[in-house]
């Protein structure tokens, strides 16, 4: 695992999305070195857990698949999983950062054959799946997950699993003595790439998230459709595993909220004109959509998306932010509100509801170690008492997958000016 | 030259900027985007009386629709209960903005005399400030008797067993309405009040004038 030694004319790499990625492949592709460092067992973030892009509605694997397989090309990059930063010391060229990785039992012996998550019963949560499934507690956290290899469930230590994995196993991949450890690297810049998380729904009290079972957030819509979800890429709602064809799509479900997210989240009314091709693509003859929406924000050129998606006419635009949410004696989430063309007043049943909820930055509320400015929605800034730890992709804004790219190298290109200067290559 | 066609000239076109700087919170107006939920949290419903919801009334002022703001009776339906303002995602005070205007569409006169809020505010304050105390029956007997003798009989019948009850859990005195209880210092409550007025209307009148 360490093909090369960490100095200051390092790159450390905090995020292994689809930012994060592009920031270290991008700097190790200039030949510098760096530390890629990974929260979750798998590289892809919040990318790989969609269903499709927007706006050519491809799949998210066809994007990652060609960073994978830059990644997997470029001895420079060293990536670390299950891994956190718990501390940056230092100044510009000269960090140490402290990174704490957590043991996943599997070494590098693993061919991914599956054998242990066969040999395995207890089931647990599918984080992946945003909970909405659950998988065996030895698993590999996604289809397509980089490393390719197993992955044990903390959960699962000192329980007959256990065993049961381990004697499974035909190339003695599974190493239950592993124990959490905290490394230092040196670094001569970060970029910090930390990503996203979806806003927590449930604190939009009068939408009923968390207590009516057929309100779901947009990323959970996602899964659904994915054919590797927890349905099987059937729109099905959670309460009685109906097919859902009337649906209604809530766009600012926590952004542009003085009381929630104060910043337009950019990603939603896209993600939202985005998820009706969805129900279109599943019910053909009777799916139908209904987006309430303030004023439907298709940023730059996907104004064109929009328009088409206005010719279907599966699909109905509401002028309105709903109110409230209710639920009938069926189950069905019912939204009251006002529709502001006309001003009149509305009672609509659905079958499901989606709340396009916001972007709020992963980094908000977290000490991120060591000194960051970040502005008032809690996204780092681009200044100079940062230093030269530099925030990228929806740690610095939010932004769709094209944009976060953007916002990747040009931290990256922030960061390889810094190491340049530690190698006296640039002055 | 009525107040109301003197600030009609001067804020000529630009009624948006009249409500800024005459009513209380007006300023907030401009803020508003329209979403719609303050109307659908609203618990009056505004069905019949509440002709125009909150964001309405907004897009009414930015729109220059000084005549059918002002004479409207939809503010006047405000119940205070405040869920527009805890919703609002631009938070704006929407309450304290309804009562501004209705207030300011009352300065100017051009309030609907029987509106019934309209009505029993002013009839209110003219109880009270009589002796400082509020006469109970005076108040509400006036408010029956608003529209007319026989709708006043007619409304008084209705809430007979109530005016009972509480008679009989000495909530009500019937003795009220021949004075009724008062402040013992008449002469500074009225004092008071009079020193009020002054302030009130010298500060009214420097930013009509403003």
């Amino acid at each position: 695992m360490t093909e090369h030694v960490a100095t200051n004319e390092t790159i450390l790499v905090v995020g292994g999305g689809i930012s994060g990625m592009t920031a270290a492949l991008e700097a190790a592709e200039t030949g510098k070195n760096v530390v890629l460092v990974e929260k979750n067992p798998a590289l892809g973030g919040r990318t790989s857990q969609l269903y499709r892009y927007f706006p050519k509605l491809c799949h998210p694997t066809c994007g990652l698949e060609i960073n994978l397989r830059r990644l997997k090309n470029n001895p420079r990059v060293r990536v670390l999983t299950l891994a956190e930063v718990t501390g940056i010391e230092g100044s510009t060229g000269n960090y140490t950062v402290s990174v704490k990785v957590k043991p996943r039992y599997v070494n590098e012996n693993c061919t991914a054959c599956g054998d242990c998550g066969r040999a395995v019963e207890t089931m647990v949560d599918d984080p992946f799946n945003y909970n909405l499934g659950q998988h065996k507690v030895a698993f590999l956290p996604n289809a397509m997950a980089y490393p390719q290899r197993y992955v044990l469930d903390p959960a699962i230590i000192g329980t007959p699993d256990a065993d049961k994995a381990k004697a499974a196993c035909k190339y003695g991949a599974i190493d239950l003595d592993m124990k959490e450890e905290t490394i230092q690297v040196k670094a001569g810049a970060v970029v910090w790439a930390t990503g996203w998380q979806p806003y927590d729904a449930a604190k939009i009290q009068p939408y009923g998230y968390g207590r009516f079972k057929n309100v779901i957030t947009s990323v959970e819509f996602e899964r659904l459709a994915d054919i590797h979800g927890p349905t099987g890429g059937k729109i099905l709602r959670p309460s009685d595993g109906k097919e859902a064809k009337n649906i209604a799509f809530i766009q600012c479900a926590g952004s542009r909220d003085e009381n929630h997210l104060r910043h337009c989240s950019r990603i939603c009314c896209m993600a939202s004109l985005k998820q009706t091709h969805y129900v279109r693509e599943k019910y053909p003859e009777d799916g139908k959509s209904t987006i309430y929406y303030i004023d439907i924000r298709a940023i730059d050129r996907f104004e064109d998306f929009y328009q088409k998606v206005q010719a279907d006419t599966s699909v109905n635009f509401i002028k309105s932010k709903v109110a409230k949410i209710t639920e009938d004696e069926s189950g069905n989430p019912v939204c009251h509100g006002v529709d502001t063309e006309g001003y009149k007043r509305y009672t609509t049943p659905h079958d499901l509801v989606v709340l396009a909820v916001g972007m709020e930055p992963s980094v908000k509320g977290i000490n991120i170690p060591g000194h960051i400015v970040a502005d008032s929605s809690g996204f780092i800034e681009a200044d100079p008492a940062n230093g030269a730890v530099f925030g990228a992709g929806c740690a610095s804004n939010a932004l769709d997958v094209n944009r976060a790219v953007q916002s990747a190298t040009a931290a990256a290109l922030r960061a390889i000016q810094v190491v340049n200067k530690v190698a006296k290559a640039e002055a | 030259m009525s107040a109301n066609t003197a600030l009609a000239e001067k804020y000529r076109n630009n009624f948006l900027k009249e409500i800024e700087e005459q009513v209380e919170m007006g300023d907030w107006v401009k803020m508003c985007m329209q979403c719609g939920v303050c109307s659908g949290s609203c618990p009056t419903n505004f069905q019949s009386a509440w002709e125009h919801p909150p964001q309405e009334l907004f897009m009414m002022i930015r729109a220059g629709k000084r005549e059918e703001v002002l004479t409207s009776s939809s503010m006047w339906n405000c119940t205070s209960c405040y869920n527009c303002i805890v919703r609002c995602p631009r938070k704006l005070p929407i309450t304290h903005i309804m009562h501004g205007i209705a207030e300011y569409a009352h300065r100017l006169g051009m309030a609907p005399k029987m509106q019934p809020t309209r009505f029993f505010s002013g009839l209110f304050w003219k109880n009270c400030t009589h002796t400082g105390r509020v006469n109970e029956l005076k108040l509400s007997m006036g408010l029956y008797f608003k529209d007319g003798l026989g709708a006043g009989i007619k409304e008084g019948m209705k809430m007979k067993d109530v005016a009972i009850g509480l008679l009989k859990a000495k909530r009500l005195n019937p003795f009220e309405l021949l004075g009724g209880h008062k402040c013992k210092d008449q002469k500074g409550i009225q004092a008071m009040l009079k020193k009020a007025y002054e302030i009130e209307r010298s500060r009214k009148a420097a930013k009509m004038a403003g």
